[in-house]
Order: C-alpha cells, then structure tokens, then sequence
C-alpha cells in the first residue's frame, strides 16, 4: 500500500523539522518527505491541509485493564481509545488481575493485542510476583516475551533489600526498573495532598515527604547498584528538584509526570468531587508550575496519559472510597497542547514529550516516536484548533471518568496511522 | 467545581446544610434566632410544634452514634415530623448495595430529610449533589450530621448558640479549641463559624500529632503549649480524644496526654475569670477533662445538649421552609 498524507504542517520533534510538507508512505514506512521518489505513485493522497502530521503518539502508562478487570475496560475498548487519541504505542503497567509476572500472560496479552492489529503494546513485567515485594520475577524470560521494563506499578516495595535486589538483577540483565516514588508508610491511609485543602476538607493527607523519602531510597540504590530507573508519575517541586540534582549528578534516572498534572492542583477538588482522586495526588500551585518547569529544562523525560479506566460504581463514592484514576487516552494529545500553549512551548518541544521522549525511555529507538525518511509510518494527524467539549459520548474508552468532563479542549486527533495504514479517522 | 455554593440554592437560600464553611454571617444568625425561639419549646407542657407536620425525616447513620441521632429524632419529632431511623452500615451496603442506590430507594419513599452521619468526609456532599443530579422525586433536604474529619454543622451552630447565650457578643472574644483537631470534625466546623461571626482570636492548642499542617490558613493561632494557649481566653471548647488515638504512633498514653492537655481547674485558672468550657461530648474524663472542670461553675456542657436540640430543629425548620 502506497498513500501519501498532503500539504500538512509535518513536524518531528527529535530532529526539529517543522515545515509545509507531503509525506510519502510506503510498505508501512515513509518513504519521502517532501517530493515523492522518482516512479513513486499512491494508492490513496489524504489531505491533511491545516492539520498537523505528527509522529505517532508513544504513553508511558495506560492500563488496559486485561486480564482481570475486564468489566473496567477490555483490549479491544481502550486500543481503540488510544488511537482515537492519536496514541500508536502504548506501554502498560503490569497491575492486572493476575499481575504480569509470568512469561504465559505477557504472551497472551501479546497475542491478544497483535490480533487487534492496532497500536503497539509493550508491556512492563511485575517486578516482583504478584507485585508482592517479596520475590523477583524471571526477568530475563518475561523480557523474551516481550516485557520492556519491570515496574511494580502503584505498589510499592515495602522491604527495601528486596528493592535492592531486584535492581542488582535487573542491571545483571541491563533492563529498566520503573519506579513510583511513595513511601507506604508516609502515604498510609492518604487520599489528598497534605496541604491546606486536605486540612479544611478533612481528608487525610499524604504529604509531600512520602515522594521525597522515597526516592533518597531509590536514588542511593542507584547510585550502588548502577540500575537504570525510570522514576513515575512525579509530583512535587521537592522531588523534581531530588530528580534534577541525580540527573546532574549523571545517574541513570528518566523520569515523566502525569498530563493531569500539568494542570489540576489540589484546590481544584472543590467539594469532594471524586474524579479528581488520582495517584499520586494532585499537590499545590507550586508543584504544578515545578512539574512545568521540569518540563521545560528536561528533568522530565516525558509526559504520560496515566490512563485509568473507572467503572461508575467504583468512582461514585466518598472521595476517599473511590477509586483513584482517571481515563487519559484521548485526552493526552490535548493537555499537552493546552500545556504548550499556557506555557508559550513550541509545538515540537512539546509534541518530544509524548513522541521521542517517551519513546526513548521505553528504549525504542527509532521503533516509535519518531517522523522521518525510513521510519516506521505510525502517524499522528489532527487539527491543533478544533475545539472540542469532554463528554461521556465524546471518548471511546470504557473509561468515563475524567476531571475534564463537560470541559472544552482544542486539538483532535483526524487520523492515526499505524504501519502505513490508516487506523482511525474522525 | 460548581459555582454555587451545594448547599445554597438559586436564590442563596439554604436547601441542604452540609457545612458551615462559606455560610453567610446573616445565614448564621437567623438560624441561631431561629433557635431562640425554639429554646422554650422544651420547657413547654406538649412539646410540640407544627411545623414539619406530614413531613418525614430519615435519620441515616451510616457510622453509629447513638448520642447526635436522639438528638435529631428528638428535635425532628417536637416539630411533629415522622422519623424513620436507618442504621445503614447494619442493612444494605453490607448486602453489596451502593450508596447511591441506597439513596435513590429511600428517595422513591418520598422523604423529605435526610439527616446523614457518615465515616467519610464529603459524603453528604455526593448525596446532596446526587438528589440535586437526579432531581427525579422532590426535593429531599440533606442535613449533614457529621461525615468523617470533615464537617459537623449542627454541633457547630449549636456552640455559636451556646458562646452567643453566654458572651453575648463575638467580636471581642479569644476562644481556645483543644485536643485532637487533625480527626475532629467539630473542631472544623467550630473554627468555621467563628472566624466568620469575627471573633478575632480563634487559638488550637495540641501536639503536633494531632494538629494537621497548614492549620494558620484556617485563620487561627496554633499553640503546643496549653498554657500559654489557655491564657485569657473566653471560651474553652474541648475535644472528644478517642481512644484508638493511643493505639498509633500519634500519642503514647492517656496519662501523658492528660498531663499536657487534659483541661484540670489549675489550667483553666489561666483563662479568663468568666472562661465558660465546652464539650461536644461524650466526654473522656480523666483524658482530655477532670470532673472538678466537666462539673464546676464553669462548666455549660449541658446547656450545650439542650441548645442543641432547638438548634437541630432550627436548621429543620429552615431547610423545610425553602
């Protein structure tokens, strides 16, 4: 199949090309930015006038909610969120019912995934079984079934030498150890950002501390153990500063923030409304404009939707019963434009945060994230000024939750294209 | 977040009574003179008046309190209301119901008041919102009787009856709340109402376990030593120390909280001379009270329980009317 997207404004973020340009895809790869090859003749010309063609989007963290939770969301109804929201690889955290800590269930996610023929999946493995923070998984054959880093998604270790541990085997191997910086012990029993809301509120807090403690723990086993750690879903000025000064220091740290959080602070709870239940929680204004800062000078690697499908029954509760999250997919393309634009951030420095940075913390390589002659051609196309309101209806995923209901966005996605072939279209 | 106020309707007047942060000034004071005329109700041969006639109000606890329910059902029945008492933590969630279906049966019941006590903060928040949402049978009132840390408005306006009938007056008072702030309600709803009557110095005393961070914002002084919190002060409201608190790590025994905190007649005598003392009770004695102070001259706990049931049928009768 041949087709060729026109007259788009074509951007790839890690090499900075922003221009006026026809793409020319072929055999699932672009063959041509610009003038077509000599002899070269599309199937299909889609025009993308006043669109912007972009890398396909790569998040760092969607649940799928397969296996086990399949009365949340299924494969099928989130990959067809992700594309909707122009996302064509996604890593999923290892959080399911089982865990992901045996090669049989990494395959058949795989299997499953691969049968749906849409976006790409890399699944993170359990780092330890049953993400019990007792014993480590058979890294190396979770790895061989496809597993790109090992996490233990929101649960934290709570006995620190099994951390150790599983860092010393992970680095034996060179894989990636994905971490969530919380000490269960501070955050016990939190619910809301220990600050002036929670204490008027009467919500118990967790406090800044529990993400500070947490990654002085994590930072010195680094340091010891030379484990590459891709640090999640940062939260505070304080521990983006800790991020910053291990970066500096050449420490093998990536690190990304959750796109809500670039925006939604504590306040914005208002009275106990429960979509804005997250993990970790929503902190004050300083922290926000820190996570932008972070951003901004690359203490942030990236930006990830933190897509977490909630049924209704889960989340119409008591702030403090609900269940944390909220559905991402189709709205990390959007935050990230609004970000850009409050910020005064050039689209391709923005549009790196969720394409090449991310892609380069999964250790993908030109695999994904990337525009350019010879790359794979999963695409991202949408209009950066259409103005579009957050309802129920409007999202595909089984996922319904998300602060942003009855809000108004600019950007949507038109199309997604994985491997040349147009995979959705609005 | 909404713009109006949950509690208030489209006309600023009261529809449920949720919490006192952000009732206007004036709000407060009509439902206080409200009371006062409730007050002689009590003292009356029939007890009664008829003003929620006809009317059903549903006390549902969801955290069992004994004590604030007699208060409600006592007040909703002097106003000649029916009341059905709902013990739900015992019935239905237990049975896998959800909260809200809960709520929407006993709207279908035609009720007219909820009286809510909750374990969790901002639940009558999502049932209010929720009645409000659907829309589907009346108008059913929430009255919010205590949900988690987070509000007990009812216990507050009573103790703003209770300072008013005493100090007369609040824009001249020094008032000390003491004890365990970080799990109370009360102490929420109290420092609410007074910074908004203008009394101009609202004091917490505790130890730094039990006062959550940020507490300055809330518009009060923060004082570790009782002593010096206690010194000329007007009003003492004293807090309920639950026992489960000497469980943790946030204090190591009763005795020693006594010893810092407890409210003895050698402490009080800091206070100023016509100090009055509150308790929302019940009471811990030897805890956070010795008898010679929850007995003596001083003392208005019990004036306290009789306000608090003219001040209950104050907000019923108010909500009813709007």
């Amino acid at each position: 199949m041949r087709l060729s997207v026109l007259n788009g404004r074509v951007v790839d973020p890690a090499s900075g090309l922003d221009r006026q340009a026809d793409v020319h895809i072929a055999d699932g790869h672009i063959v041509a930015i610009g003038r077509a090859p000599a002899g070269f003749e599309a199937e299909r010309a889609l025009r993308a006038d006043g669109l912007v063609v972009a890398p396909g989007l790569v998040d760092l963290a969607a649940r799928l909610r397969e296996p086990g939770f399949e009365y949340k969301a299924t494969l099928e109804s989130e990959m067809g969120a992700a594309l909707a929201g122009g996302v064509t690889s996604l890593a999923c955290p290892p959080d399911t019912d089982p865990p992901l800590d045996e090669p049989g269930l990494v395959e058949m996610l795989k299997y499953r995934a691969r049968g749906l023929d849409q976006a790409r999946l890399y699944p993170l493995g359990a780092l330890t079984v049953g993400l019990a923070g007792e014993k480590i998984t058979e890294m190396a054959e979770l790895a061989e079934a496809g597993c790109v880093g090992f996490s233990q998604a929101g649960v934290p270790i709570v006995d620190t030498q099994v951390l150790l541990r599983a860092m010393q085997y992970a680095r034996t191997f060179g894989f990636t150890v994905w971490l969530r910086p919380e000490d269960p012990h501070l955050a016990r029993g939190g619910i809301a950002h220990a600050g002036e809301v929670a204490a008027r509120l009467g919500l118990a807090g967790i406090p800044v501390v529990a993400e500070t403690v947490a990654l002085h723990t994590i930072l010195e086993l680094v340091r010891l153990t030379g484990c590459r750690v891709h640090l999640c879903r940062l939260s505070s000025a304080a521990g983006l500063e800790l991020v910053r000064r291990a970066k500096a220091e050449g420490l093998p740290v990536s690190a990304d923030a959750a796109v809500h959080h670039l925006h939604l602070v504590d306040v914005d709870i208002g009275y106990f409304d429960s979509h804005y239940r997250v993990d970790p929680p929503f902190r004050a204004v300083r922290d926000r404009e820190a996570i932008r800062a972070a951003l901004a000078d690359g203490t942030l690697d990236a930006i990830c939707s933190d897509h977490t499908p909630v049924d209704d029954d889960s989340k119409q509760l008591p702030f403090a019963e609900a269940e944390p999250g909220c559905t991402a997919l189709e709205l990390l393309l959007p935050l990230t434009l609004k970000w850009a634009h409050e910020t005064r951030t050039a689209l391709p420095a923005a549009l790196a945060r969720i394409t090449c940075g991310s892609s380069a913390v999964l250790g993908l390589g030109d695999e994904a994230g990337h525009l350019r002659t010879g790359s794979r051609a999963d695409l991202c196309v949408f209009d950066p000024e259409q103005h579009w309101t957050v309802t129920r209806e409007s999202l595909l995923s089984q996922g319904r939750h998300t602060p942003y209901l009855g809000m108004e966005l600019d950007g949507r996605v038109r199309m997604t294209l994985v491997d040349g072939r147009v995979v959705f279209e609005r | 977040m909404p713009l109006r106020h949950p509690q208030l309707n489209e006309h600023g007047r009261l529809r449920h009574l949720l919490t006192i942060e952000g009732l206007p000034r004036e709000l407060i004071h009509h439902i206080l003179d409200t009371a006062a005329t409730f007050v002689g109700v009590s003292d009356r041969d029939v007890k009664k008046v008829p003003l929620l006639r006809g009317k059903s109000v549903f006390n549902l606890f969801f955290e069992n309190s004994t004590r604030t329910r007699t208060t409600f059902e006592i007040a909703a029945k002097r106003l000649s209301a029916d009341v059905v008492n709902l013990n739900i933590n015992t019935s239905s969630t237990s049975k896998g119901e959800s909260l809200l279906d809960t709520i929407d049966n006993l709207v279908a019941m035609h009720a007219d008041m909820f009286v809510v006590r909750h374990a969790e903060s901002g639940a009558p928040f999502l049932i209010a919102q929720h009645i409000d949402a659907t829309r589907g049978r009346g108008h059913v009132h929430v009255v919010n009787a205590g949900d988690g840390r987070h509000a007990h408005p009812t216990q507050g306006l009573l103790d703003m009856y209770t300072i008013r009938h005493f100090k007369g007056d609040f824009t001249g008072l020094t008032v000390a709340i003491v004890g365990d702030v970080l799990h109370s309600r009360v102490a929420r709803s109290d420092i609410h109402a007074l910074t908004t009557l203008g009394v101009p110095e609202v004091r917490v005393i505790g130890p730094h376990t039990l006062l959550p961070g940020a507490l300055e914002q809330m518009g009060v002084r923060v004082f570790t030593d009782m002593r010096a919190g206690l010194r000329g002060v007007d009003v003492v409201i004293m807090l309920r120390l639950q026992n489960e608190r000497m469980r943790g790590a946030l204090l190591p025994s009763a005795q020693e909280y006594f010893k810092h905190y407890g409210l003895t007649q050698e402490k009080l005598a800091l206070a100023a001379p016509d100090c009055i003392v509150m308790h929302p009770g019940p009471m811990n004695r030897g805890v956070e009270i010795e008898s010679a102070v929850a007995d003596g001259p001083q003392s208005v706990i019990l004036d306290q329980v009789t306000f608090g049931i003219a001040t209950r049928m104050a907000v019923m009768s108010i909500l009813a009317q709007s």
